[in-house]
């Protein structure tokens, strides 16, 4: 179909890529129906909800969505990784105390330097897994421990500082005021890394191994490195995580909060099979702004935000429980 | 053989492979030459399947040389085979369920224009490459997966049961295009159960037998006839056994026009198992025998109630029957064995715990156990079966003759009237397979039916009254344990005729697929 070199390819062929990618992603399409319901619900029990509310949500979901993007990656290989809120704390606590009182080029230094620190974290989680042969689940919760350990050793209390350009680029609206500039942010590093690497060798042998393991190695898949690249990249997206709870506290976060589950309850909202090989990473990113959102709009109805908080869970198995009886359906049909 | 080894596309010598104590092969040869369609043969358990692991990645030799084209081969993983000239297409598909064509063609990096090419000559020119393959029938992933092999254009094709699942008319094609190998500089490994695919297709054959290397075999006209007696060795010179079992408990039932026990009625499960009608007596054991994969599991499957049949009916003492759950067979009186102990055990727990679940699960499924009922039934059956209990805390713990005690005895314990046995004595001791024949021929005494599938032909000569032989789905043949000697039954399980019949049956079926597909060069 689109075999033939590119310079041809007309308005159907367009039309016809959106409808396969649409028919591909009809768990995110309806994901972004829900968005949509709920920021309507959203202005309507709050009139004045407005731009300012956006950009607050922007910046508020950014450690999340991240955790979520790293979430996703190591669940689509076929792997868990329960240190993901760890990963976050160390890379936190790191970019805090080395950026304190530096100047903003120093900070670009430690931007790089904490990335790379996430990349070997979590290639260290994903050697342990393929070395030992440990359970994912178990290697990463007992690694989870030591990451969260390391990050106290080096910050016991929220402390350290972020370089001021770090806060500048993820505060405030790009030009138009309904535009935050921390979802650009989000929508620029996560296409930068995930879109080329989705089309990479690298990345479908990411679904290869979380799909069917025997078949991906008679397809001459090396497993093990692929499983070690793929929790190393959950590593990075965690540390960037960290840095955005950094940059949006304003110092470092030695224990962040619930990132792991969270994360893990996004990608599952988000449409990743926690059997894996099938999802995405845009799928988690709505999913955290969804569940941002319910917690908003119990807020203003004045609900008790620890019932908001079994609000949110209901919500997990309602709509993921909706979402298996419509493809049940569609099995059948 | 006078091939030198420089002529040899591959040459594999003294092939020898332990695991642990047991010899899967003790020295296995294979020499393959440039444009030829070689048949690799042999019965269950001849160690086919280990070489084909050796060959393909995943399994290092003990010891033995393999040259590829003159070179070593090293073949730790199938990229590391593949690198080495050798692609093989699995029995399962090696694709990727939640990726499309097109991502599968790039995790192998197959041309996609040559795959195109293959996928048009093996009759799928259609194929949308964005479809995902786990919305596509098995048939048509085996033929992308054969396809995509293809277009790597290897040095050598290794073609595990290719055509099984196959539709005829794909099955054709396939064998015209692996017919086009010949006279190239490439080759083909082909392994079948069909022999008459491989008197179709094939050059040359080399028989495995017990591990070893019995036979290379020139594939002419009438050659299955050697084919086969090579695979059976000795037993195939010796006449038949007389039977152990006695036949005349049934004979009589089934004389006096007993309704059946259990009756099944044209049983049919998509492509796997078609047709399938027979009577189970009370009183008898019926054997089935069948070659790997032939539609045997899905029998059982549906006799035990864990798969419903797409077609046909099920009789329980001529009462039509359909099973939900095997809790609906079991309480119909049909209960199941498992070749796999890990499928009926609690590992975990005690050989007591495990032979009273059946009954306690159904007499109180809830309230208080009867403790003493219980231990009086159990202290039964283990006895019966003489259970050797020193390791009876955890039945994991017991040897695998044990252990498979223990899931007949969880059965016997609470009385039995339809007994599924799949295989019961599959790598467990002689000394316990006697026994195990002996219980069930004792149950059969008593009055139970007893279906026994078993993948060693020599049981049912000592357990069987009779045998129904499954092939390609359906049932060919029906044998009287008298007449059941292991090369009648391995004949059958090959859906020939018998031997008088041989060489001309087989001639003209061969010719007629040659007639269906003149492309396939003579």
């Amino acid at each position: 179909m689109t075999t033939s070199i590119g310079s041809r390819r007309s308005w159907t062929d367009v039309a016809g890529f959106a409808a396969s990618w649409a028919r591909r992603n009809t768990w995110t399409i309806g994901l972004f129906g829900l968005l949509i319901a709920f920021l309507a619900i959203t202005k309507l029990i709050q009139p004045n909800y407005g731009a300012p509310g956006i950009q607050g949500l922007a910046i508020s979901i950014l450690p999340i969505a991240f955790a979520a993007v790293a979430q996703a990656i190591v669940v689509i290989s076929g792997g868990i990784d329960l240190s993901v809120g760890p990963m976050m704390a160390l890379a936190s606590v790191t970019s805090a105390v080395l950026m304190k009182g530096q100047d903003d080029l120093f900070g670009v230094w430690v931007v790089i330097g904490v990335l790379l620190l996430g990349l070997l974290v979590g290639a260290i989680n994903g050697g342990l897994v393929v070395i030992t042969k440990v359970p994912d689940i178990v290697v990463t919760l007992a690694m989870s421990f030591v990451w969260a350990g390391t990050a106290l050793l080096i910050l016991n209390t929220p402390g350290g500082g972020a370089a001021p350009w770090i806060m500048a680029i993820i505060s405030g609206p790009l030009g138009n005021p309904w535009v935050p500039k921390a979802l650009i942010v989000l929508g620029v590093i996560v296409a930068v890394v995930w879109l080329p690497l989705r089309r990479s060798t690298l990345g479908l042998s990411f679904y290869a191994i979380g799909s069917h393991r025997l078949a991906a190695f008679r397809s001459g898949i090396a497993v093990g490195p692929t499983k070690i690249a793929a929790y190393a990249l959950t590593g990075f997206f965690s540390a960037l995580g960290g840095l955005a709870l950094t940059a949006t506290g304003g110092v470092g976060a030695p224990v962040p909060g619930s990132y792991t589950l969270q994360s893990v309850a996004a990608i599952v909202l988000g449409g990743v099979s926690l059997a894996g090989g099938r999802g995405g990473v845009l799928g988690p990113i709505i999913a955290v702004m969804v569940l941002a959102l319910v917690r908003t709009d119990l807020f203003f109805v004045g609900v008790d935000p620890n019932w908001s908080t079994a609000v949110q869970g209901a919500i997990l198995i309602g709509v993921v429980m909706f979402g298996s009886l419509v493809a049940m359906r569609k099995v059948r049909a | 053989m006078t091939d030198a080894p420089a002529e040899l596309l591959l040459d594999a010598s003294g092939i020898a492979k332990h695991y642990g104590a047991v010899v899967a092969l003790r020295s296995a040869s294979l020499a393959v030459r440039p444009g030829e369609i070689h048949a690799l043969m042999g019965a269950n358990g001849a160690g086919k399947s280990t070489l084909v692991k050796i060959l393909t990645g995943g399994v290092h030799p003990d010891q033995g040389t393999i040259l590829v084209r003159g070179k070593p081969f090293v073949g730790r993983s199938p990229a590391e085979a593949r690198r080495g000239g050798i692609v093989s297409v699995y029995q399962e598909p090696a694709l990727i369920p939640d990726l499309d064509i097109r991502s599968n063609l790039r995790l192998t990096k197959s041309p996609i224009e040559a795959t195109r090419h293959w996928l048009a000559e093996l009759g799928l020119p259609d194929l949308d490459l964005t479809d995902v393959v786990r919305d596509l029938p098995l048939a048509s992933l085996r033929i992308i997966d054969l396809a995509r092999a293809l277009a790597i254009e290897p040095t050598i094709l290794m073609l595990d049961e290719m055509t099984a699942a196959l539709p005829a008319n794909l099955t054709e094609r396939v064998l015209e295009v692996i017919g086009q190998t010949r006279g190239t500089a490439r080759s083909v490994i082909f392994i079948s159960h069909r022999l008459i695919e491989i008197g179709a297709v094939c050059d040359r054959a080399t028989v495995l037998r017990e591990g070893s290397t019995v036979g290379v075999v020139d594939v002419t006209e009438g050659s299955e006839d050697r084919i086969v007696a090579l695979m059976l060795g000795d037993i195939a010179r010796k006449g038949p056994v007389t039977s152990g079992a006695s036949a005349t408990a049934a004979a009589a039932a089934r004389a006096a026009d007993a309704v059946p026990r259990l009756t099944a009625r044209d049983l049919t499960v998509g492509s796997k198992l078609s047709d399938v009608t027979f009577d189970l007596h009370a009183g008898e054991v019926l054997g089935v025998v069948a070659l790997e994969g032939q539609g045997q599991d899905e029998l059982f499957d549906v006799l035990s109630g864990s798969e419903r049949p797409d077609r046909g009916e099920l009789l329980v003492d001529g009462v039509a029957r359909s099973f939900r759950h095997p809790a609906d067979a079991i309480r119909a009186g049909l209960v199941y064995v498992p070749a796999d102990r890990a499928e009926a055990l609690l590992m975990q727990r005690s050989v007591r715990e495990n032979i009273a679940l059946p009954f306690s699960t159904q007499v109180r499924a809830w309230g208080p156990i009867d403790v003493r009922g219980e231990r009086k039934k159990v202290d039964g059956a283990i006895a019966t079966l003489q259970i050797d209990t020193r390791a009876a805390g955890e039945v994991r713990r017991l040897s695998g003759g044990n252990q498979q005690k223990v899931t007949v005895a969880r059965w016997v314990a609470g009385g039995v009237r339809t007994m599924l046995c799949f295989d019961p004595t599959r790598g467990i001791d002689i000394g316990t397979k006697q026994q195990i024949y002996q219980l069930l021929r004792d149950l059969a005494a008593s009055g139970a039916a007893v279906l026994l599938y078993t993948s060693e032909l020599k049981e049912i000569q000592l357990a069987c009254d009779r045998a129904i032989v499954i092939f390609n789905g359906r049932i060919v043949a029906e044998i009287a344990v008298a007449d059941a000697d292991e090369a009648t039954l391995l004949r059958a399980a090959y859906d020939l005729r018998p031997e008088e019949l041989m060489p001309e049956e087989v001639a003209s079926a061969a010719l007629t697929v040659d007639d269906a597909d003149p492309a396939v060069p003579s």
